[in-house]
């Protein structure tokens, strides 16, 4: 296992040296220059070559690159040009929203999509499980911005029991927060715990189907003794990888619901950065969010190999 | 009192095509301690008629007739008995070892569960049973092979945890469906050998399915040939192969290659191929290969006639199946 581990951690150290340098290209190449935008357009020459001296933008790209790495490592991201703030300022207000936003959809999601792909499963071509399949087919094709609609107008407008939007800070209390971002979460929970249970219900099917089912069943297990201790594990496999992507795409893709709930997220700050060509701001926060999906997959290989011992003895 | 009696089962499986008699009213009986071989081609319903033993046939199939343990009809009984009854009093090996252990569980607690589940073991006591049966089943090690994973193990030996799983609780039947048809020649018969050595000395009854006649010969006292999901020919294995009667059994018999015969003599073949359940002939389901099939082989199903004491056979042309060679039956 150590072995496995130490392979692993040496992959994510390469993949996130990888992705750095890809968005410093990225954004060396990208149109707009930093120091005109925050000037306006009609700023003087001189002006805009003076800011972007102060700015450290006339120095050679491979050594903006280097002090962009020590300075990663020594906790030192640089001023925001637009704002004039430290930009791990932005970043911390920002992540203190989105991940907690991302792991209760999350959560939520394996919830919805374990009880309903398991009670579908269990019930196939039954009346439970068409209705509870079209039910979901339903939550997949649903717009989440539309829902967030949908669910302020029920939960905040007509019933009064949850926040519209905003979200009050942390220092707020737990439970004011928690309520702020309970809405958004089943927005986003919503689709991603449709297209889970979908897989949840055909892997659970499949695995039934393993010879190894009909040896559990043979030793005399019950139908629901066979489905908890003999499919439910490795039927888990394709729905861990689904999650890892869905979660990676909750932590980088909840632009539109963020907006909706008024909510600054990650995602509303990397936009409003790439607008401000603010691009001390940008690079920082691509290369957080490539960490963090990053890590995510780390985390479900390690899960994978928790669950399917098999996964181990091969990469070993 | 017989320990197992199959009274007319039939299997009726529904296909997309139509319902399909995999099993048609099948009957023998088996006697504690006695064993007997069901052979066929794969797909004579052979597997089916093991699978409705255990209860455990798929779920668009019907049952008719009785299967009777000891006295107890078991397709009167819920799937809360028969969860009782599989793995406690009746086991069966299947095919695939490769396929049959759970990738996930370590092949210890994977003969564990029986035990648990029918004898209510302790974790420990369990256990220690479990290292008894992996060293019963020959396995060298059992200590470091206990908390192996299946993936870790050989086919042959994963063979031995499937039988060492069987035997836990002691059944009284053992239905082994094609356990060595998966492995090696080499270890197919040390697999055999194994079962016969366990069957004789639990005194347990087997039901040993093959196609192989050879496998059949060797390791039991009753034989019954299936073709098409019906019984053409059964007895004891010594009177079947003193005189093979039905034209399938002399054909079966025939195209298995022996040892030692005349390398110039081509094997015999039983023209056509395995029949579509779905498309059957009412009366004998060998007609459509038959060289000896009339119209009434078609419309009517045959007798089981006791040629000798014990010895049945399903034909309607049994005069002139008794006295043409092989050879001459498919030539």
């Amino acid at each position: 296992m150590s072995v496995f581990i130490a392979k692993r951690v040496l992959t994510l150290l390469a993949t996130l040296i990888g992705a750095s340098i890809v968005i410093f290209l990225v954004m060396e190449i990208l149109p707009g220059d930093p120091a005109l935008v925050i000037l306006g357009v009609d700023a003087s020459d001189e002006a805009v070559r003076a800011l972007t001296i102060e700015l450290g933008l006339d120095r050679p790209p491979l050594e903006r690159y280097w002090d962009w790495m020590t300075g990663i490592l020594t906790g030192e991201l640089g001023n925001s040009y637009a704002y004039k703030v430290p930009v791990w300022e932005l970043v911390e207000g920002a992540l203190l929203i989105t991940i907690p936003l991302a792991l209760m959809s999350i959560t939520l999601s394996i919830v919805l999509a374990l009880s309903i792909g398991l009670y579908a499963a269990a019930n196939h071509n039954k009346a439970g499980d068409i209705t509870l399949m079209g039910i979901s087919q339903l939550g997949i094709s649903v717009p989440n911005f539309w829902l967030a609609i949908l669910l302020i107008i029920l939960f905040a407008i007509e019933l009064r029991w949850l926040p519209a939007g905003g979200f009050p800070g942390w220092k707020e209390g737990f439970w004011v927060c928690l309520k702020a971002l309970l809405l958004p979460s089943l927005a986003l929970a919503t689709v991603v715990g449709a297209i889970l249970a979908r897989i949840t219900r055909s892997s659970v099917l499949e695995v039934f189907r393993e010879d190894y089912v009909r040896t559990a069943r043979a030793k005399g297990l019950s139908q629901q003794a066979t489905l908890w201790r003999h499919v439910l594990r490795n039927a888990l496999i394709p729905v861990l990888t689904v999650t890892g992507i869905q979660f990676s795409a909750l932590l980088t893709g909840t632009v539109v619901v963020e907006n909706v709930f008024h909510i600054p997220g990650l995602g509303s700050l990397v936009l409003k950065a790439i607008n401000n060509r603010d691009t001390i701001v940008v690079e920082n926060v691509v290369l957080l969010l490539a960490t963090m999906i990053i890590v995510v997959n780390f985390v479900v290989d390690i899960l994978y190999a928790v669950i399917d011992p098999r996964l181990k003895a091969h990469d070993i | 009192m017989s320990l197992l009696s199959v009274k007319n089962l039939s299997v009726i499986l529904a296909t997309n095509d139509g319902p399909a008699r995999a099993v048609r009213n099948l009957n023998f009986r088996l006697n504690r301690g006695e064993t007997l071989g069901i052979v066929g081609e794969s797909g004579c319903g052979k597997s089916m008629a093991a699978l409705a033993l255990m209860g455990l046939l798929p779920e668009r199939s019907e049952t008719e007739g009785e299967i009777t343990l000891d006295g107890e009809n078991l397709l009167e009984k819920s799937d809360a008995e028969m969860c009782r009854i599989r793995g406690n009093r009746l086991a069966m090996i299947f095919q695939e070892p490769m396929t049959s252990l759970n990738p996930v569980h370590t092949v210890g607690n994977q003969i564990m569960e029986p035990l648990q589940l029918h004898r209510n073991m302790s974790d420990s006591d369990a256990r220690a049973e479990t290292l008894r049966l992996l060293d019963r089943v020959g396995i060298p090690n059992p200590k470091a092979r206990i908390d192996n994973y299946p993936h870790q193990l050989s086919g042959g030996q994963r063979q031995r945890v499937m039988i060492a799983i069987a035997l836990s609780c002691q059944p009284d039947i053992l239905i082994a469906d094609e356990p060595t048809t998966a492995l090696d020649v080499t270890i197919q018969d040390q697999i055999l050998e194994l079962i016969q050595t366990l069957v004789r000395e639990e005194g347990m009854s087997l039901i040993l399915i093959s196609h192989d006649l050879g496998v059949i010969s060797e390791n039991t006292d009753n034989i019954l040939v299936m073709y098409g999901g019906a019984a053409v020919e059964m007895g004891s294995t010594a009177q079947i192969f003193d005189e093979l009667i039905h034209p399938y059994t002399q054909g079966l018999f025939a195209a298995m290659p022996k040892l030692g015969r005349a390398r110039a003599r081509r094997l015999v073949t039983i023209p056509g191929t395995v029949p579509d359940l779905i498309s059957l002939p009412a009366g004998c389901t060998f007609t459509d290969r038959c060289p000896l099939a009339t119209d009434i082989c078609r419309n009517t199903v045959p007798p089981n006639v006791e040629v000798k004491a014990k010895h049945f056979v399903a034909c309607h042309h049994l005069d002139e199946a008794r006295h043409r060679k092989t050879e001459e039956l498919f030539s």
